[in-house]
């Protein structure tokens, strides 16, 4: 029976959004959080809005089932799949994470992870440009020049301003704010424009043409003043702008979706950070993306480190292949390739366009969530399992690929995403007539 | 008062919001959720011109799909004129397309929308 006397939990870690905060004081009182200190409103939301559910441990063709029949179910289905495919993984534990991609590899399947919905389009540009990077605690200490492009971390990721990135006093910032130049580009003025020193409201679909506008003011080419009709920027204000860039001591570019979802993808992100390569002829210049599930960044590093590439991932020749636009889950789906699915900690159902919804619907395909939500409704195996961060340890990846441990605050009768996996990977061995070897149990 | 012809090509931008975020938390099938990814902010003049109210439901067009909904004035200076905003959720996925040109990543924002009056 679950404590009634109240239980404080210090330094416990929000994974709501990709600032991993770690400085969270938490008020547990038996299986619910009463408050949350230092939480911004979505880590607020976040903790006080996880809590036991009353469902069953898992469901079978939408019938409560036990633990056991649902992996066994599972694990028939995943297992006897000609092409199937793992989708997720960015709100779980860099250990389930793993298992998952074993679990992949078992029965030759495609890997992909959200980014492949998010920030892929900025993973393919980093390997085609590279990406001039930094920590948060190195722009909390030395950035002296902050731009936000088709970002809104005032809604996104609240505590990214205040806690790293353009309040804090740092080592070489002392004054804080006062020390910072801020500047937001997006298409719309957006909660995060009034609080920028510089907001420039870009035209829809021209950031590519802005960017590379920019790179040749960089480098010393002359343009004519209609570039800036063309953008929706005056030309003189890029100019000032990069007079700006150049004369900062440290500067970061933070870019959000509004790059590698719109036009160009990701030629807008190489377009952004080959500027930010230029500006290092110059000046200390970096970029990072803005990333937004928890532990997205975890499942990049992880699945690279288990196959080579972040994302859109095919094992089903028994070697990793990365093909994005071949192997990535959108595809799959949207062309009626995969006829089975493993999806963890994702809800495609309630955001991949309608063709990829209508065909996931029509194949088995197993889910893991804490939450009932689209994908859970219609799946042929769900288990309902432990929230990550609040009834789970484990390792997460914050947005600058620093990671941090998890600091649960109470116990949840539900398994961790870990161990279903870790049960499925076993039951599939079995069906496969493949020894257990190491078991992840 | 003139009002939209049909086929006024908008430019839609997906994006999150605070409350996206809180009641995201609450679930998917909660009121406040269902209710703020599909409210669509529009520029006050356009509204205005389009004679729409808030509260007022139009047709967004793709050729992935459609959609109705209620449409709510923007701030007077959030959204120039054309634009149109919509928190991401199961709305705004019905009118994304699935080519992902290579990427894996769909064209999920400056989306172009036929817009009308329901």
């Amino acid at each position: 029976m679950p404590s009634a006397e109240p239980k404080i939990v210090e330094d416990a870690t929000c994974t709501f959004c990709g600032c991993l905060c770690d400085d969270m004081v938490l008020t547990v009182e038996g299986d619910r959080i009463t408050k949350a200190k230092n939480a911004c409103v979505l880590g607020k939301g976040w903790f006080l809005g996880h809590h036991i559910e009353d469902r069953p441990v898992a469901l079978v063709d939408g019938k409560p089932a036990s633990l056991e029949e649902a992996v066994d179910r599972a694990a028939r289905i995943l297992a006897g799949a000609r092409y199937p495919t793992l989708f997720g993984l960015s709100d779980t534990t860099c250990e389930a994470q793993r298992i998952a991609i074993a679990i992949a590899d078992r029965i030759g399947s495609c890997v992909d992870t959200t980014t492949s919905v998010c920030h892929g389009p900025s993973g393919m540009a980093l390997q085609s440009v590279g990406e001039v990077t930094c920590s948060l605690g190195e722009v909390k200490n030395r950035a002296d020049f902050v731009m936000f492009w088709g970002s809104n971390p005032a809604e996104s990721q609240p505590r990214h301003w205040g806690r790293y990135s353009t309040m804090p006093r740092g080592m070489f910032v002392p004054n804080g704010r006062k020390d910072r130049t801020v500047v937001v580009v997006d298409v719309r003025r957006s909660k995060s424009a009034p609080a920028a020193d510089l907001f420039l409201q870009i035209k829809p679909r021209k950031d590519f043409e802005a960017l590379w506008v920019l790179r040749g003011l960089v480098k010393g080419i002359a343009f004519d003043p209609q570039v800036g009709d063309e953008i929706g920027i005056p030309l003189a204000t890029l100019e000032d702008l990069v007079k700006r860039m150049k004369q900062c001591k440290f500067g970061v570019l933070f870019f959000g979706m509004g790059l590698p979802m719109t036009r160009g993808k990701h030629l807008n992100v190489e377009a952004a950070l080959a500027l930010v390569r230029d500006l290092n002829d110059f000046t200390r210049f970096y970029a990072k993306p803005m990333r937004g599930p928890g532990n997205v960044t975890g499942a990049d590093n992880v699945v690279s480190w288990q196959t080579g590439y972040p994302f859109g991932v095919s094992l089903q020749r028994g070697y990793p292949r990365f093909n994005p636009g071949e192997f990535t889950t959108v595809d799959t789906l949207s062309r009626g390739e995969a006829d089975a699915a493993l999806i963890v900690a994702a809800d495609p159902m309630a955001n991949f366009p309608q063709p990829a919804r209508d065909h996931l619907a029509r194949i088995p395909y197993v889910v893991l969530d804490p939450k009932e939500t689209p994908t859970v409704r219609k799946a042929a195996v769900s288990f309902t399992t432990a929230t990550y961060g609040i009834n789970t340890p484990g390792t997460v990846y914050r947005m600058d690929d620093v990671p941090i441990p998890l600091r649960p605050a109470f116990a949840s009768p539900f398994p961790s995403d870990q161990h279903v996996l870790a049960l499925l990977e076993r039951r599939i061995r079995e069906l496969q007539g493949v020894p257990a070897n190491g078991s992840a149990l | 008062m003139t009002e939209t012809k049909p086929g006024e090509i908008f430019i839609l931008i997906p994006g999150g919001t605070s409350r996206h975020g809180t009641s995201l938390n609450e679930g998917k099938f909660t009121a406040a959720y269902l209710e703020e990814t599909s409210t669509l902010s529009m520029n006050p003049g356009d509204m205005a011109r389009l004679a729409l109210k808030a509260g007022d439901r139009v047709r967004l067009r793709t050729k992935q799909g459609s959609i109705e909904l209620a449409c709510a004035a923007a701030k007077p200076d959030e959204l120039p004129s054309g634009l149109l905003f919509l928190p991401f959720g199961d709305w705004t996925s019905r009118l994304m397309g699935t080519e992902t040109h290579g990427t894996g990543m769909p064209d999920s924002t400056a989306l172009d929308v036929e817009v009308e009056k329901v």
